[in-house]
């Protein structure tokens, strides 16, 4: 498998780290009596079968974190972007 | 030495000029270059080269490919013994040294055959049934048994001596399998402009035409095949025969193993055993071919049955004889290709055997009729041939049956990749599905197009739909039409089987699966294919299946009464064919397993005898151990040295990492706990950095350099992780933050400078800086020099307990700067010390590392909750999570010191904590150890320990037990910090 690096191009998959998830997202502050949605945010995955949006880091290339949209079932991958882009639809 | 008896006079891909010697079983005979070792045997006579798996019964040679179930045998001797190497695969070189295997003592005379007399027991499901009780019979009886009666070969027990490679290669279209259609379609890609990879398992390419006679463009099918190599390198091709593409994987990415060395006696020095490839390909031509189908009767396992293609490329290929009387039986025309190639190499022809009734007769032809027992022990003596229509038998003298059942496409690597074959009547086979795939194009005889003319035909097609899918511009035209003879004659027709005969009709003839275990497992309620594979281990020998499955599965279409079509396939998975663990390590064992990181203070600290250990990819200081002097005694004198002098300990692992930038604060606020709002410029701080579920990640310092400039480090350990988690926390956490972070591990030596005489050693080397406890005092931080003007950066940080420095000069001084330290620090007694020291003096002064530090601790655990502090707003990752019931309960196991009540005892890390009096049950242990050692300023046995309600028990005396050493001691809990507890020594 291969990544193809918004900066780097393309690349084999030893130089990526996989994290999970792309989609949740943190809690914005800290509140005592908000507990549960820290439990989902830390804890509770979804294991879909087809498209899954996730992170993965480029330690071996530039340091980016990406946002790798990959299909479960095909492996496809359908888009890389920087993860500090993604979320406002950059690159 | 013997004769090639069975050789021919002419003919074959021989060097004749250079014979070549070799040893089976210990017994010399000679070959031919271009021999593989089981034509060589045959020419010299060897029937019997194995016993099968179950039985033991005598096999011999039944192909000659890959897909070979019975010759397998141990090549070479001593450490570069290797077992389960297919005869048919190995090539003859001089000296080479084969032995058979699975048999005991002697091929020949085999006394594990009695399990044939036995095999009412050895039926499907054997051991699932049998060895069930007794539970402890299984290790001690059952198992070591049936490895020795049921094993293959035996590894050597030795490192292997060799070399292993991996390469890495890119193409535009890879061509699997050199046969018509593979060299016509590399030809016809490379032509259109392509990148083109042509590989084969085979020592020589070119498949069928190698076996078979065939004609091309007026040539000789083998002459174009052996001008092959050289026309297509000249079109740049690279060609890679001895190569098995034995894996398919994501993104067209393959694995391929090449056999370098394999045909020479010992590698030469600048070239490795064999290379594993990993080829990226844009478009991938699938060119497997196909391989014949066996026939089920009675003995079909005798030597001297073998399959007609594989006959026919003995008699043609390596111009030996495999017998001198032959029964050629079959449902299609190739029994009469073979019959008149076997004929030219005189051998007699006792019967052509056809299945179909529509066939003359003649006078060796029997139409309408098929083998239905093969008698023979050693070597097949003759054969049973029934009429199909009125079971009338006879039986007919021989000593080589060829069986010819029609042809199953090759598709193992298309299995690999999802693609599912169908059954198709007309060839009685599983075909895959014609589809315009955008990764693959399937050609020739693995499509289940067959004949030369249509292979060649197809492969050319292939390869230029091949190069347009990779992006090439492939020009307008057709391929070079060919002119090729040898038209299909493997279409099958009629009955393939004659039902019902006594005896042992094989399957999978690797495995020893018969077609009654087949029914017996269907009868069982395992009927379903993937059940039947299981149960009955068919298809789950070196070939995968490819010689037994669709005879597998037409067996169990009858018995369950469906059609073939209905039954379905069990997959195949890499690899194709075995690969040796060795090509898949390649160069990462030994030595080169993984790289090794070397401080810039490592040659030095090597000159002067430092005993190093492994940290990560990093080698540290152990200890400076003189002469006669234990690991122990010199951690102690260095511990001495640095409690009453100076010491100094190489830091330069610990991770470095500099944040810059307006935000810099703010994401340094955001990932440590606590507040680090309110840290000072020229300040530094012990800092904990948290998981979000509130366990401690890593802890280091926090330096801060300039209102916007940050230094931290990390432990050796956690510095690539920490390193990720700051990256992930600023980019996808908060990517507005207006900063920028790097890794300055590399570029900064480090050294920790301790002892009550460290400020003296300092200021021998330090330029222009006040280093007075007002001036510079405890977790003070500056930019500075040393040795008139070399960059440096001084930290007032201390591990040790001690008045402590770390201080960092660029990597390229790191050298200098130790040997002129090591200089002006004589005089204060400055001496090295490793980690066995600093492990012995952080434990000692109750500071947590690793084994505290161990994923599963709060700060509250460890004793660290200062450090975790912080404003009501403060929002650092993990201060939610903190709060939660679990990890707040008093009950928790926190940090306490443990001494020995007999302060020699030793105390074992990892023991369990126990009440004085009570049971010494897991239920009731109250603590574990986590880090002990002998403390030479102490002069006695303590330890660091996780203890229920830890805080409240000091003074109480617990036992810790360690059941592993059965070692059982008096301890008394302590507070965690047994040196120096009000930390006056780090702030004179």
């Amino acid at each position: 498998m291969r990544l193809t690096c918004p900066i780097c191009g393309t690349r084999p998959l030893e130089e990526f780290t996989y994290r999970g998830d792309a989609s949740v997202r943190r809690p914005p502050d800290f509140n005592p009596k908000n507990t549960g949605a820290w439990v989902d945010y830390v804890y509770m995955r979804d294991n879909p079968k087809g498209p899954h949006k996730e992170h993965w880091f480029h330690g071996g290339g530039c340091s980016s974190w990406l946002t790798v949209e990959r299909d479960t079932v095909s492996h496809e991958v359908r888009s890389v972007k920087l993860a500090r882009s993604a979320r406002s639809g950059g690159r | 030495m013997t004769q090639q008896a069975n050789r021919l006079e002419s003919g074959g891909i021989l060097v004749r000029e250079r014979p070549v010697e070799f040893e089976y079983d210990g017994i010399r005979y000679e070959g031919f270059e271009g021999d593989t070792l089981a034509s060589a045997l045959m020419a010299n006579g060897i029937r019997t080269v194995g016993r099968s798996f179950k039985y033991h019964r005598a096999r011999g040679i039944y192909t000659a490919g890959s897909h070979e179930p019975n010759a397998l045998v141990e090549l070479r001797t001593g450490a570069r013994r290797e077992p389960n190497t297919l005869a048919t695969m190995a090539e003859l070189h001089a000296g080479l040294i084969a032995a058979s295997q699975n048999c005991w003592p002697t091929v020949r005379h085999d006394l594990m055959s009695v399990n044939s007399a036995l095999s009412a027991f050895l039926v499907a499901g054997f051991y699932y049934k049998t060895f069930k009780w007794p539970r402890r019979f299984w290790t001690n009886i059952y198992e070591p048994v049936i490895r020795r009666a049921a094993g293959l070969g035996h590894a050597s027990g030795k490192a292997d001596p060799d070399r292993y490679e991996k390469s890495y290669a890119h193409c535009d279209v890879l061509v699997v399998g050199a046969g018509p259609a593979g060299i016509a379609a590399a030809d016809s890609a490379a032509r259109a402009g392509a990148r083109v990879i042509l590989c084969d398992e085979h020592a020589r390419i070119g498949g069928a035409l190698l076996n078979d006679r065939t004609e091309i463009n007026g040539q000789a099918g083998v002459e174009w095949a052996l001008d092959a190599p050289s026309r297509l390198s000249r079109l740049g091709v690279k060609v890679m025969p001895r190569t098995t593409v034995a894996g398919w994987y994501d993104d067209n990415t393959f694995a391929a193993a090449e056999r370098v060395s394999d045909h020479l006696a010992e590698p030469p020095k600048h070239l490795p055993r064999q290379k594993l490839w990993r080829i990226a390909a844009r478009h991938v031509v699938v060119a497997s071919g196909a391989i014949e189908r066996p026939l089920l009767f009675s003995g079909n396992d005798r030597p001297g049955v073998m399959l007609a293609s594989s006959a026919r490329a003995y008699v043609n290929h390596y111009a030996v004889r495999p017998g001198s009387r032959a029964v050629v039986c079959g449902n299609n025309d190739d029994l009469y290709t073979t019959a008149a190639d076997l004929r030219r190499a005189g051998i007699a022809i006792a019967a052509i055997v056809d299945s179909r009734s529509a066939q003359e007769p003649s006078d060796v032809a029997l139409a309408g009729s098929l083998v239905s027992q093969a008698v023979g022990g050693r070597s097949v003596r003759k054969v049973a041939v029934t009429d199909l229509e009125g079971g009338a038998r006879r039986t007919i003298k021989c000593d080589l049956v060829c069986v010819a059942g029609g042809w199953m496409p090759n598709v193992s690597l298309l299995s690999q990749r999802g693609v599912k074959p169908a059954w198709n009547e007309g060839l009685q086979s599983l075909v895959p599905p014609e589809t315009e795939a955008e990764t693959y194009t399937c050609a020739g005889a693995c499509a289940g197009r067959f004949g030369t003319q249509e292979c060649l035909a197809e492969g050319a097609r292939a390869g230029r739909r091949a190069a347009a899918a990779a992006g090439i511009d492939v020009p307008p035209g057709e391929a070079a039409p060919f002119a090729a003879s040898g038209p299909f004659q493997g279409k099958p027709g009629g009955q393939s089987r004659v039902r019902g005969e006594a005896g042992k009709t094989f399957v999978d003839l690797q495995n020893d699966v018969t077609a009654r275990d087949i029914e017996l497992a269907a009868r069982e309620g395992y009927g379903a294919v993937e059940h039947l594979k299981r149960y009955t281990t068919m298809g789950m020998a070196t070939d995968q299946g490819r010689l037994s499955n669709v005879n597998g599965l037409a067996v169990l279409a009858d018995v369950r009464g469906v059609p073939v079509s209905e039954v379905g396939t069990t997959t195949y998975r890499p690899p194709y064919t075995p690969v040796t663990l060795g090509t898949l390590a390649g160069h990462f064992q030994g030595r080169t397993w993984r790289p090794r990181r070397l401080s810039g203070f490592h040659d030095w600290a090597a000159e002067r005898g430092a005993e190093f250990v492994e940290n990560g990819l990093w080698m540290r200081w152990n200890c400076f151990a003189q002469p006669g002097e234990s690991l122990a005694q010199a951690a102690a004198r260095e511990v001495k040295a640095v409690r009453s002098g100076a010491g100094m300990c190489d830091v330069s692992t610990l991770g470095k990492i500099e944040i810059q930038g307006p935000d810099a604060v703010e994401l340094i606020d955001h990932v440590y706990a606590g507040n680090l709002r309110k840290l000072t410029v020229g300040r530094s701080r012990f800092a904990l950095m948290l998981r979000e579920d509130g366990m401690v990640f890593d802890d280091g310092t926090v330096t801060r350099l300039a209102r916007d400039h940050f230094l931290v480090t990390t432990t050796t350990g956690n510095a690539g992780r920490a390193m990720e988690h700051l990256e992930y926390c600023h980019q996808v956490l908060w990517p507005k933050l207006d900063l920028h972070m790097v890794s300055v591990t590399d570029a900064w030596s480090g050294l920790s400078i301790a002892g009550p005489r460290s400020r003296d050693v300092l200021e021998t080397v330090v330029d222009r800086l006040d280093l007075s406890n007002e001036a510079f005092p405890f977790l003070s931080a500056a930019d500075t020099s040393v040795c008139a003007g070399v960059p440096a950066r001084l930290m007032r940080i201390s591990y040790s307990g001690e008045l402590a420095y770390e201080i960092y000069v660029p990597y390229q001084f790191a050298e200098d700067f130790i040997r002129t330290l090591e200089e002006r620090g004589k005089e204060f007694g400055l001496c090295p010390y490793g980690l066995e020291a600093l492990g012995i003096m952080r434990i000692e002064k109750g500071h947590v590392a690793g084994s505290e530090l161990n994923g599963r601790t709060t700060p509250a655990d460890v004793g660290l909750e200062w450090a975790a502090s912080g404003t009501k707003s403060a929002g650092y990752i993990g201060r939610a999570l903190s709060a939660r019931e679990g990890l707040v309960d008093p009950e928790r196991e926190v940090l306490v010191g443990l001494k020995a009540v007999k302060p020699t005892q030793e105390i074992a890390a990892g023991s369990h904590l126990l009440n004085k009096r009570g049971s010494r049950t897991l239920a009731d242990t109250q603590g574990y150890v986590s880090a002990a050692c002998f403390s030479p300023t102490l002069e006695q046995n303590i330890a660091l320990a996780f203890l229920k309600r830890g805080r409240e028990r000091h003074g109480e005396v617990l036992r810790a037990a360690n059941p592993l050493q059965k070692r059982e001691i008096l301890v008394e809990v302590t507070s965690p910090v047994f040196y120096d507890p009000e930390s006056d020594r780090v702030r004179r």
